[in-house]
């Protein structure tokens, strides 16, 4: 049943060339869940506390609060805020871990990085109140690494300092709830502590913590990942490259990177470039080396480099099903544990680098900084080793690959709209006054099989395109539509309406933009920050003709991304409800009163049509707030009349 | 032909209540989950998971007896027994809202069918599935629908492998 919304071609082939081999997939292991349990599904199981688990009968004749009087908005609420907490953390680490990697590289104990993109570090160093002048790199390195780290511990009760980039309403809204993010470990403790049992119990003051640790993320943690790593890795720059499964080669040593931190697919592709290397690969029979990504490790590499993209999170497993991989190497976050049941049938070593994520059965190769370019060409000289050891016959690798543009920022996207001489937001922001452009769109976040296994993402861009939606993406959502040629002026021009159409002929852009990986949704944050601070289309984030979809949301994380956009003012679309389903006060608190709150607030639509409509009935809406003019051409989709009063 | 009935086998039940949910919403107006729990009158569940000692517990609704009290205590005749297939079935429009088969019935399988319906309520071996709800949603196949001589030779091969 879930297999049957798997659009992706090269997907489908490995699949059932599989099946009859009798090798299970996350599709089978999903089907033979199926049915799931109820009380998880509507957020009324509370695990809390040893006197439960309790659950709430959600059709009433049953129990209809837990042993401790806890009823299912307490429930409910307080599951949601510790998901989200979760969500947050995993950014949040991510990010602390470069901040050390800065502090390595200030102190001079790295091998194989380097500053690669000093003006932004003096940029970010004076943010955070720092003196440039007359400091070489690695003193700035170290003083910013320390000052980033402060964040996290940080015990006052000041703003975080990114946090201070936010438009002033949007700040003053954080003001007058008390959710503005203190320090980004403080927000998660607090959490932590605030859903133990016998603490908060009020949904909506629960809530007010759940929007707070997700701005601890958006506005803190993962805003500072993708500053950090642009400065240790450079800033992304519009790049072509290739997506899908077809990347990979028959006649070389294939090596797939997945996971989340750049901190260890840069160094594998430095290495994986190194002359003595190649040599040893083409005398074990190979033409090379190829190296390609997985997950946001694929999109990390992908933005700064250029290196092909194998697949998104569902064809982890996928990937090495098709018996060419010689080694996958891993580090956090998305690594399902199928990867080592799957590479059991093939010669492909699985190796886990993370002392953070260790998976059973799995080789283990510790990966620390100081020795990281060492490490590095010690594991791909185990994946030129193993070359010898692929069985050619087995081998299906299919020939799907579609070209792609990534490499888009908040910083270079006005250059690419206004051309070198008139760099600024001012033709985006005039292109939507004037109605070639209806409003800006996100579409981000994982690929699931409860829900389109990926298709979800396409058909809504598609949708959104087409009605002059310029779509912005990120994570294993932009992976998707990149496969299916939406992330190529070439293909995709052509699926976008008159207006956008226009737009993006003049600038050369395709109509969706890869923005990188899911901590560089802050990325979306900052772009949405300079369309207010340019003027004329909203004077906060909640007043902009913007809204953003992750339909087919699988991890905590994506709680956390919705959240801090929420927070911030923006419309979130996820396709399946977060499991707050089993408490209606709840679900109307954060899908219908929130919008009088922050400004933003939830909706949940599985039919990806009906999700883009939903998030262009939102933006017309704004459209109109704002009294922008008429759309220029004629839409393929406009509401007749049921616009609700607002 | 007698139809198959539901069983519980006490040894793999862990008490979740994942049939009990099904139950509900296998006979609401959506049949689906999350609209199911939205419906009014909300729908009822027609099987109940029952504690019977420590770490044991079953899952139990109409067992369509042989002799069926509720049957017999039926005054306006609306239960029945299908004397080909051996189900018990209440003819729901005839129902008076006596109660009399509720303090017969001795698994307390049936029940008020909703506080603004005064109907009676049991198991009708979802009529329009293959295999009801419940026993497709017990997470630890727990619940079998079978022939009643094919659970007793499950039974009594269990007892046998066991000595």
């Amino acid at each position: 049943m879930s297999r049957e919304k798997l659009k992706d071609k090269a997907s489908i082939k490995i699949l059932e060339a599989r099946k009859s081999e009798g090798m299970e997939t996350i599709w089978d292991r999903y089907e033979a869940q199926q049915p799931q349990c109820g009380f998880g599904l509507l957020g009324i199981c509370c695990r809390m506390c040893n006197m439960g688990p309790c659950r709430i009968d959600p059709f009433g004749t049953g129990p209809q609060k837990g042993a401790c009087g806890a009823t299912a908005d307490t429930i409910a609420a307080r599951d949601m805020t510790r998901q989200t907490a979760a969500g947050s953390a995993s950014h949040s680490d991510h990010a602390r871990d470069l901040g050390h990697t800065l502090i390595a590289i200030g102190k001079g104990t790295v091998q194989g990085y380097s500053i690669r993109d000093p003006y932004k570090l003096r940029i970010i160093a004076a943010e955070y109140g720092i003196k440039v002048e007359n400091k070489k790199d690695n003193e700035l390195a170290l003083e910013l690494g320390e000052r980033v780290l402060q964040e996290f511990g940080k015990q006052d009760d000041s703003q975080l300092t990114l946090s201070k980039r936010a438009p002033k309403r949007q700040q003053e809204i954080w003001k007058k709830l008390d959710i503005f993010p203190r320090g980004i470990d403080r927000e998660v403790v607090e959490t932590l502590a605030r859903t133990h049992e016998g603490m908060d119990q009020d949904y909506k003051n629960l809530i007010q913590s759940t929007m707070r640790v997700s701005l601890a993320d958006g506005w803190g943690g993962s805003m500072i990942a993708t500053e950090v790593s642009d400065i240790l890795f450079g800033s992304p720059k519009p790049i072509r490259a290739r997506a899908n499964l077809g990347v990979l080669k028959e006649d070389e040593v294939n090596i797939i990177i997945h996971g989340h931190e750049p901190t260890l697919s840069d160094v594998i592709v430095t290495a994986s470039q190194d002359p003595e290397l190649i040599k040893l690969a083409k005398e074990k029979g190979t033409k090379g080396i190829t190296v390609a990504g997985l997950c946001c490790t694929a999109n990390e590499i992908l933005v700064r480099r250029g290196i092909p993209v194998a697949g998104n999170f569902l064809q982890q497993e996928l990937s090495i099903l098709t018996g060419a991989v010689e080694i996958m190497v891993v580090d956090i976050q998305c690594v399902s544990p199928g990867i080592a049941q799957a590479a059991s049938h093939f010669h492909t070593k699985v190796i886990s680098t993370s002392a953070k994520a260790s998976i059973p059965g799995v080789e283990h190769i510790d990966f620390r900084e100081d020795n990281a370019l060492d490490t590095a060409k010690k594991i791909i000289k185990i994946a030129i080793d193993n070359y010898p050891n692929r069985d050619k016959t087995k081998v299906i690798i299919p020939k799907e690959a579609m070209d792609l543009v990534a490499g888009f920022t908040a910083e270079n996207i006005f250059y690419h709209l206004g051309g070198k001489f008139r760099a600024s937001y001012k033709p985006l922001n005039e292109n939507i006054a004037n109605g070639r452009i209806r409003g800006v769109a996100g579409v981000v976040g994982c690929d699931n099989p409860r829900m389109g296994s990926g298709s979800s993402h396409v058909a809504l861009v598609k949708e959104l395109i087409k009605n002059n939606v310029l779509v912005v993406q990120t994570g294993c959502a932009a992976i998707e539509c990149a496969k299916e040629g939406l992330l190529t002026p070439e293909t995709a021009i052509e699926m976008a309406g008159e207006g956008l159409k226009e737009v993006c002929k003049a600038v050369g852009i395709p109509p969706a933009l890869h923005l990188g990986s899911c901590v560089d949704n802050s990325r979306i944050l900052i772009a949405c920050t300079e369309m207010v601070k340019e003027g004329g289309i909203g004077k906060s984030l909640d007043e902009l003709p913007v809204a953003g979809a992750a339909l087919e949301w699988m991890a905590e994380k994506a709680m956390a991304i919705g959240w801090y956009f929420v927070a911030s003012g923006a419309l979130v679309v996820f396709g399946t409800p977060m499991r707050i389903s089993g408490s209606q006060a709840v679900y109307d608190y954060v899908t219908k009163d929130m919008e009088n709150i922050t400004g933003g607030k939830w909706a949940f639509e599985e039919d990806p049509i009906k999700a883009a409509h939903l998030m262009i009935d939102h933006i017309d809406r704004k459209r109109k707030a704002l009294k922008l003019a008429p759309m220029m051409y004629t839409q393929s989709y406009t509401v007749t009349g049921h616009l609700p009063s607002e | 032909m007698e139809t198959k009935k539901i069983f519980c086998d006490i040894t793999k039940c862990v008490g979740c209540r994942a049939c009990e949910l099904a139950c509900a919403v296998e006979h609401s107006a959506t049949r689906d989950l999350f609209l199911a729990i939205l419906e009014s009158p909300r729908p009822k569940k027609r099987i109940d998971t029952q504690f019977i000692e420590k770490d044991v517990f079953q899952s139990i609704g109409c067992q369509h007896c042989d002799d069926p009290p509720c049957v017999e205590a039926c005054m306006a005749s609306c239960i029945h027994k299908d004397k080909k297939t051996g189900k018990v079935d209440i003819d729901t429009k005839r129902c008076v809202a006596c109660w009399m088969c509720i303090m017969a019935c001795p698994f307390a399988a049936i029940s008020r069918k909703a506080a603004t319906e005064n109907k009676a309520l049991k198991c009708d071996l979802c009529p329009e599935r293959e295999c009801p709800a419940c026993v497709d949603s017990c997470p630890t196949r727990a619940l079998y629908h079978e022939a009643r001589k094919d659970w007793a030779k499950r039974e009594k091969n269990k007892v046998l492998i066991k000595k």
